[in-house]
């Protein structure tokens, strides 16, 4: 079996160097004091990345529609967990209970746990 | 039947789409729910802890930035190594399918040191949240990588011979996912303070 | 006439330990799954005679001390889940079926499928061998929740804690690699002229149930890497005094395990699907709406996983949520049951064992479907929660799935199967024996949990506020109906293999049904087909007026 093929190829060379000068921007907004720069330069950055490695190299674009469909369910599930999970994992305290250690760690500062309990 | 021989099962197409790269979008969208699982955990745990930017500021930035680079690089070559084996060229694809995977070799041999220096400073698997997240998150996606190099020798040793070479596009495919993985795991583990 | 090739018959480990053959393989998987089956229902048999005859000798294990009863009932719900009811209904169903319905020779994979049992056999000789670690396999119940599960010092079951979780995990994996073969072979390899609505209920189920599975038990692999480091690598994520979030668990593992019920129904409805249909001669009641419903709750039984974890601290606004979402999902699942019960009015239908059956199921998981809206209501749950309530409703849901369905199942292909029929006399014998006693069983557990019953307690004189003797006649009542369900399971037992040499056979199609693997000898082939099949229509073309035969199968050109 052969592979026929399925997808018009690109300048790949071209789509790398874009992917490395988005990871030298990255790397420089990283140093930023901004908090809001810092965070475009990290995760802003790193979709335009996933996007451009996802469309360029695994050609998703041109896939059968319900691909990316299926991706991006899978994506949207995750998605659902962390909307019912984290009101409970990101706070401290709640109904009737109290994470004693975990509200402690973030008041010194410290890391979370004394090593080799 | 021999083994080798295939089923009339994995010759059909009723979807449009061969079955070799049916299945690799099946696998795909399985490990984003098992990554998406640990990132999620991982954030909302991050989010509930600014103290975990003082861990995170032991990352060394450079070392992340450079395993980027490789992987980037390496999935350059596996996407070439696609571009050959359509143009039926197994010998090249197989000679880029073999690069691809010393990418991997250099990106886990770069994680190595790091770990090493990392655990030389006392920051191990059980040193608090962050670092268990690190090591958990990192160790999964280099078992992903080791994966990832080891089935690509074995599908380049095909590819060497004109053989399966619809393989070389699907386990590309994978390696792509793996590198979009790091792409988030670069900036969550390493930039965000 | 043969196109497949055929080669000199391979030597016994060959052809029953190493084969490629999807029919071999839901073999395998079949008899793993029974072999489970009686060391799970000997788990219930112990550990019932304890709470009926409490602090007795039980015949056949001996004392049951508080250590021995969490292990018990713990290894019961994990291997009830994970090794019967999956491999049973997914795999054995999916293995055996999903290639004939759709007509072409094999799984799309047929090594990744025999790597896919093989990882299934490990993980299930890893759970077995926790009996002879020190301190016995894991009792820390099947949901596994932190820190008990995370810390040796509190389960006392240190190895067995570990070996349970690789375990699962393992078995994760088989289930993962089994279930994207079943969608790909599903997707691609149907015969010619088979579109997306001519494919049989229950192969359509079986693969949805397969990708709700893959798209749920991500985060579980996961969260049991986790645990396992919490286990042996002592990090903190699940234990609370390092800093960790036990409730974290908590969801993760229910964002998997409420999936898994419905991983395991639609697979059980899609098997009473396709008996109802043959045994009533009519063609189902809206396929298409069926199918809908089915795409529904699969999507509902990702947001609703919360209710499982309704006292366990979760932020009050989303329990509201998570009560509104779980009620919701009771309105596709109803609309499937009427649909079902739409097929059989007017129908012509036989009473046959598999009707039988499939008849029971619609029944009885009706009265655990209307159970769960108790429990689903937040303010009714906190009172209900951890009750024997819970065990019953549960049981009403989960013993009408994996094993009166399985039996339906079992009934209505064993012809296929294995070219024989099975004895009917015996048949109807094991059905009552079965469906009345498991009410006996269930009943009364209702009422014990509404009276405050609480589960997982080794012995209830051992607490004064548990104690309750008023109702110790109700537990023994449940106990005496267990053993003769089990008993009449020995009817079964001997009917299957007796009627392996000396059943009726059975011909390719006796039951004159319509979809494509009655239409290959039984049992079939290597290779399935003689010449591969076209298919012209759908599956459930029954109770033709003015033909010689009542129903048109799938390949027959008009």
């Amino acid at each position: 079996m052969t592979t026929e093929a399925h997808v018009h190829h690109p300048n790949y060379v071209k789509v790398w160097a874009i992917l490395v000068v988005l990871l030298l921007v990255s790397v420089v907004g990283s140093m930023s004091h901004v908090r809001a720069v810092l965070l475009i330069a990290a995760f802003g950055v790193a979709v335009v990345k996933a996007y451009l490695v996802a469309k360029n190299f695994m050609h998703i674009t041109v896939e059968k529609r319900w691909v990316p469909y299926l991706l991006v369910m899978c994506l949207l599930f995750i998605a659902i967990l962390f909307a019912g999970v984290a009101p409970d994992v990101m706070k401290h305290s709640g109904l009737n209970w109290n994470k004693n250690p975990a509200s402690q760690s973030v008041q010194s500062g410290a890391s979370a746990a004394p090593k080799n309990e | 039947m021999s083994a080798s021989a295939k089923p009339i099962a994995n010759t059909r197409s009723a979807t449009g789409i061969p079955t070799a790269r049916l299945i690799t979008w099946w696998v795909i969208a399985s490990e984003i729910v098992i990554f998406g699982g640990l990132l999620a955990s991982y954030i909302m745990h991050r989010v509930g802890h600014p103290e975990w930017a003082d861990a995170a500021s032991h990352t060394n930035t450079w070392a992340g930035a450079f395993n980027t680079f490789v992987l980037l690089t390496s999935s350059l070559c596996a996407v070439l190594a696609h571009k050959a084996a359509d143009g039926h060229d197994g010998p090249k694809a197989a000679k880029l399918l073999r690069l691809t995977s010393l990418g991997g070799l250099i990106f886990l041999t770069v994680k190595g040191f790091e770990w090493t220096k990392d655990i030389h400073e006392g920051f191990v698997l059980s040193s608090g949240g962050f670092w268990s997240f690190y090591y958990t998150l990192a160790g999964l996606h280099g078992l992903h990588v080791l994966a990832g190099m080891i089935i690509m020798l074995i599908v380049a040793a095909d590819a060497a011979k004109n053989q399966e070479l619809q393989r070389v596009e699907c386990i590309g495919l994978y390696w792509h996912f793996v590198d979009i993985v790091w792409i988030f795991l670069f900036p969550l583990l390493y930039i965000a303070r | 006439m043969s196109t497949q090739v055929v080669h000199a018959e391979p030597g016994i480990l060959k052809k029953y330990f190493f084969s490629t053959d999807h029919k071999i393989i839901a073999m395998q998987y079949l008899f793993t799954g029974m072999a489970m089956a009686l060391i799970g229902g000997f788990f219930a048999y112990v550990f019932r005679m304890q709470l009926g005859f409490p602090n007795q000798h039980v015949p056949g294990y001996g004392i049951v001390t508080p250590g021995k009863y969490n292990a018990l009932v713990t290894m019961h719900g994990s291997i009830m889940i994970f090794w019967v009811a999956m491999p049973v209904l997914i795999a054995a169903f999916g293995n055996f079926l999903i290639p004939l319905m759709i007509g072409c020779d094999d799984m799309a994979f047929p090594r990744i499928n025999r790597l896919s049992y093989q990882i299934f056999l490990l993980s299930a000789l890893v759970l077995l061998s926790s009996f002879l670690v020190k301190g016995g396999p894991f009792g820390g119940a099947w949901t596994a929740y932190p820190p008990l599960s995370a810390v040796g010092a509190y389960n006392l079951t240190p190895i067995g804690a570990t070996l349970w979780l690789i375990a699962v995990a393992l078995e994760f994996v088989a289930f993962l690699l089994g279930g994207i073969n079943f969608t790909v072979t599903t997707m691609n390899s149907r015969a010619p002229g088979m579109k997306m609505y001519d494919i049989p209920l229950v192969v359509w189920m079986i693969v949805l149930a397969s990708v709700i599975f893959m798209a749920s038990v991500g985060p579980l692999v996961a969260g049991a890497i986790m645990l396992l480091f919490d286990q042996t690598m002592s990090t903190g994520f699940f234990d609370p005094t390092r800093g960790g979030d036990p409730l974290l668990w908590q969801h993760l593992f229910w964002f998997f395990g409420h999936p898994e019920v419905y991983v395991v129904l639609l697979p059980a409805l899609g098997i009473v699907a396709e008996v109802v249909a043959v045994f009533a001669r009519k063609k189902i009641f809206g396929y298409k709406t069926v199918l809908y419903t089915t795409w529904a709750v699969g999507f509902l039984s990702f947001v609703v996983w919360a209710h499982h974890q309704f006292v366990a601290g979760i932020d009050p606004r989303m329990a509201n949520i998570f009560s509104v979402t779980t009620l919701l999902i009771s309105v596709p699942i109803t609309e499937m049951v009427f649909l079902y019960i739409a097929t059989l009015y007017g129908g012509s239908i036989h009473l046959d064992t598999p009707m039988l059956w499939a008849l029971a199921f619609i029944g009885e998981f009706m009265i655990g479907g209307v159970t769960g809206i108790f429990l689903g209501s937040s303010g009714t749950d906190i009172y209900l929660h951890d009750t024997y309530f819970i065990i019953a409703h549960f049981h009403y849901t989960f013993v009408p799935i994996a094993i009166i369905a399985v039996y339906a199942g079992l009934t209505f292909w064993y012809p296929k199967m294995f070219g024989r029929m099975l004895n009917e006399t015996l048949g109807k014998i094991h059905f009552w024996g079965t469906v009345i006693p498991f009410n006996v069983i269930f009943i009364p557990l209702f009422i014990t949990g509404t009276a405050g019953d609480q589960r997982r307690v080794y012995s209830y004189a051992q607490f004064a506020e548990q104690s309750r003797p008023a109702l110790q006649h109700l537990r023994t009542t449940s106990t005496i109906a267990l053993l003769v369900m089990l008993s009449f399971q020995l009817v079964f037992l001997f009917n299957f293999f007796w009627s392996l040499r000396n059943g009726k056979s059975a011909g390719a199609n006796p039951w004159r049904s319509a979809t494509l693997e009655w239409t290959v000898p039984s049992p079939p082939p290597h290779g399935n087909f003689a010449e591969l099949p076209t298919v012209y229509r759908g599956p459930y073309e029954y109770g033709l007026p003015g033909r010689a035969d009542d129903f048109l199968p799938q390949n027959v050109p008009e």
